[in-house]
């Protein structure tokens, strides 16, 4: 074993954790703690980078920690998906942190701000990258708790209200995935999950395994928002800082998809089960409810919120279709959705410095004061609904076309609708924010001028990268590809972190 | 509350000025045990935390606050850092990250101390710990008055 | 033991979910706790239950002398009270400030964010 490479798997964690230490020592010095915010975000998406190169080239790369030989101490892998991950929090993190100099304001610094941020950081990248099950609930928690008070710096009534939500059903769904991890342990012996995949491989049928599955299902779908779990999400997602709800935007439900893909292509590979098609209804109805949701809405915010949820059903729609090209599909569209939602979010935050509201109805003529963001704006939003050649259209037209060759044709014909509803929402926000004029006795004003050069900077970088990936949709398609039939050969998987033993 | 030292007990004041010390000691002894025996940096953390919060009862929080003398966010800072850097020295010498290091000191009179990084994590954990709860706490009690 | 260990998580879970559903916000926070510790409780049981002596391995010898009880269901236990805790101590200042903001202690009253 190279320690070299082992380094690779471990700075992702190691720097934001680092630098939640660092920053939570000089939290008497704004200065410091934004300096060490920019340089460790930048630093992890450096890190993040050579992880996923190192990752591509090599193959699989695990890590040992304490030296223990798997399956009995906690091991860090990266495949190709958990890199990815990495590498996309890396992206996240960076605008964020950057648009933060802008937009946090001195007494929330103050109060904590950068160390928390960091410690979600390290936590998303905690569950990205290891390979043991509890270990995976351990990192669950330190982003939660992360969340939880980020969720609430500032301190009014709406996001107290929608903390309490976000609060109580998180917590209920650690408490699943905690006893589905007590219940798998006790079957299987183990909580490695290489060797869990190993042990449960002969045992699938067993309805015992069935049960936990289901609890994981369960627990998971609610962490990712899906249907019928995902009430807290809308509830609380637009309350925080923008740059918080960004970053939260994101990642967070994103880590709940993560470990649904993990867990239902390793641990319990879906095949024929009732769980396929559980997952194939609970793709069709999130993607339907939410999109449905944005459109009764007139806050931007919330409207980006349903969105998620809406978005979040491709991505287990390409999951429950469960055929290589499906898996691609819902990896491209992760890789797509994490850097448009971000900006979307980040963007709404812009307006609401131009113009100092999130309601449609008081805001307007945005376009014509700053053309500019107009443009910007639609960049992502264009991607969102899935228009060509913009990033969105590639992972829409990926897992469309698995389910069509699949023969799930209700699928396919909930999907497409999707697409037409979410192209209809964009262009509500488009119509009401940016090309209506302002509407008479609107209490809307101009919060503060100035100091948008960051936001603008990060919004242009996150709207160029989305076009990038647009434009050079073959080599990310690559990259998907080379994901999905990683994932679908667990014994590849379980080969790397447990040693060849044939 | 008028005054916060009307509505006190004298037997919690009198029996929490011994207790104090001793609970302290007590926190470090459940510290530095903890690898070989039940103990160790979590609970050792929270006996001391409870002891602080015992002197918070029966004086008050501006007294506790000056007690402790540090701010509660530099002791999770620090706690933080100390228990990161306990998983680097294994780094350096070409093992994975939280590989402990031991290393046995003779001490005149006691005889052989083995001390080690696991000790130095624990140690982390115990500020880490402290302060956690100290800021909650604190601020909770600030928040009531 | 083993079905008296099972009715016990039975409870508690019970108890757990009926407290979460109350309108009171203290209440939900109680419910949590249970939860929590209802989840504890079940990884207990479910790794197993055995009365031997600790895993303890002699010094020179790799293998344990007589059979052990399983440590790491204990492991398990001892840091998911440790994250319950700092998880709890978040909830429980969360409600307080919660009922400073809206003056209430019940959820009927915190609908604002929910249409």
């Amino acid at each position: 074993m190279n320690h070299g490479m082992a380094l690779d798997i471990l700075l992702p964690i190691l720097i934001p954790l680092a630098a939640a230490a660092l920053s939570l020592i000089c939290w008497r010095s704004r200065a410091l703690q934004r300096g060490i915010s920019v340089m460790a975000t930048t630093g992890l998406m450096v890190a993040a980078v050579v992880l996923l190169v190192r990752v591509y080239d090599n193959g699989i790369q695990v890590m040992y920690t304490g030296n223990w030989p798997a399956p009995f101490g906690i091991v860090l892998v990266a495949d190709l998906l958990g890199a990815i991950m990495v590498v996309l929090t890396g992206i996240t993190g960076l605008a964020t942190a950057i648009y933060s100099l802008a937009t946090i304001s001195k007494a929330h610094e103050h109060y904590g701000y950068y160390p928390l941020m960091h410690l979600l950081l390290a936590g998303v990248n905690g569950a990205f990258l290891t390979g043991d099950i509890f270990n995976l609930y351990v990192w669950f928690e330190v982003m939660l708790v992360a969340s939880f008070a980020l969720l609430i710096l500032g301190g009014e009534r709406a996001q107290m209200e929608g903390a309490i939500k976000y609060v109580t059903l998180n917590l209920v769904s650690s408490a699943m995935f905690l006893s589905a991890v007590g219940l798998l342990y006790g079957l299987a012996g183990t909580l490695n999950m290489a060797d869990l995949a190993e042990k449960l491989a002969p045992h699938q049928d067993n309805p015992m395994v069935q049960i936990v599955a289901m609890l994981f299902l369960v627990a998971f779908g609610i962490k990712a928002g899906a249907f019928p779990l995902f009430f807290w999400l809308p509830a609380s997602y637009h309350t925080p800082r923008v740059a918080v709800s960004s970053l939260f935007a994101g990642l967070l439900t994103k880590v709940g998809v993560y470990a649904l893909f993990r867990v239902f292509t390793l641990i319990f590979p879906l095949g024929d089960s009732l769980i396929r098609d559980l997952l194939l209804g609970m793709a069709g109805a999130t993607m339907l409810v939410g999109v449905l949701g944005a459109a009764a809405q007139f806050e931007f915010r919330r409207i980006l919120s349903f969105h998620i949820i809406s978005q979040i059903g491709y991505m287990l729609m390409g999951l429950a279709l469960f055929t290589p090209l499906a898996i691609i599909g819902g990896v491209f569209y992760i890789m797509h959705h994490i850097i448009v939602k971000s900006n979307l979010f980040l963007i709404s935050g812009l307006v609401y410095r131009l113009q100092g509201s999130y309601d449609l109805k008081q805001l307007g003529g945005v376009y014509r004061q700053h053309p500019w963001v107009g443009i910007l704006f639609l960049i992502p939003a264009l991607s969102l609904a899935g228009l060509p050649p913009l990033s969105g259209f590639f992972g829409k037209f990926i897992v469309i076309k698995a389910g069509v060759e699949a023969e799930f044709w209700w699928l396919v014909a909930v999907a497409l609708v999707v697409g037409l509803l979410t192209l209809y929402s964009m262009i509500k926000i488009w119509a009401e924010v940016f090309w209506k004029e302002m509407p008479e006795g609107s209490t809307a004003s101009v919060q503060q001028r100035g100091g948008t050069g960051l936001m603008v900077g990060t919004v242009v970088a996150l709207a160029s990268l989305t076009v990038l990936i647009g434009v050079a949709a073959e080599p990310v398609y690559q990259l998907a590809s080379a994901t999905a039939s990683q994932l679908l050969d667990p014994p590849g998987y379980i080969n790397a972190v447990l040693g060849d033993r044939s | 509350m008028n005054n916060p030292r009307q509505h006190q007990s004298l037997i919690l004041r009198v029996t929490g000025y011994f207790l104090l010390p001793l609970l302290i000691l007590f926190s470090l002894f459940m510290l530095l045990r903890g690898h070989n025996e039940p103990g160790g940096g979590f609970i050792g953390g929270l006996v001391a935390a409870a002891a602080i919060v015992l002197y918070m009862i029966f004086s008050d929080v501006k007294a506790a606050r000056r007690l402790v003398a540090v701010d509660p966010r530099d002791l999770l800072g620090w706690g933080l850092a100390i228990a990161i850097l306990s998983g680097l020295p294994g780094l350096f010498l070409g093992q994975p990250f939280m590989t402990s290091q031991w290393m046995e000191l003779d001490v005149p009179m006691f005889g052989m101390l083995k001390v080690g990084t696991p000790l130095l994590f624990d140690i982390g954990v115990y500020l880490v710990v402290i302060g956690t709860v100290l800021t909650i706490l604190l601020t909770l009690a600030e928040a009531e008055d | 033991m083993n079905t008296l260990l099972a009715i016990a998580v039975g409870v508690l879970y019970t108890t757990a979910i009926y407290m979460i559903l109350r309108r009171s916000i203290v209440k939900l926070v109680i419910g949590l706790m249970l939860l929590s510790n209802a989840a504890n409780l079940l990884i207990f049981t479910s790794a197993g239950l055995t009365r031997h002596g600790p895993p303890l391995i002699v010094e020179g010898s790799t293998e344990a002398a007589a059979v052990v009880a399983d440590p790491l269901a204990q492991a398990l236990i001892l840091t998911a009270i440790v994250i319950g805790l700092g998880v709890l101590a978040f909830a429980v200042v969360l409600i307080h400030r919660a009922y400073e903001v809206v003056k209430a202690d019940d959820m009927d009253q915190m609908k604002d964010t929910d249409t």
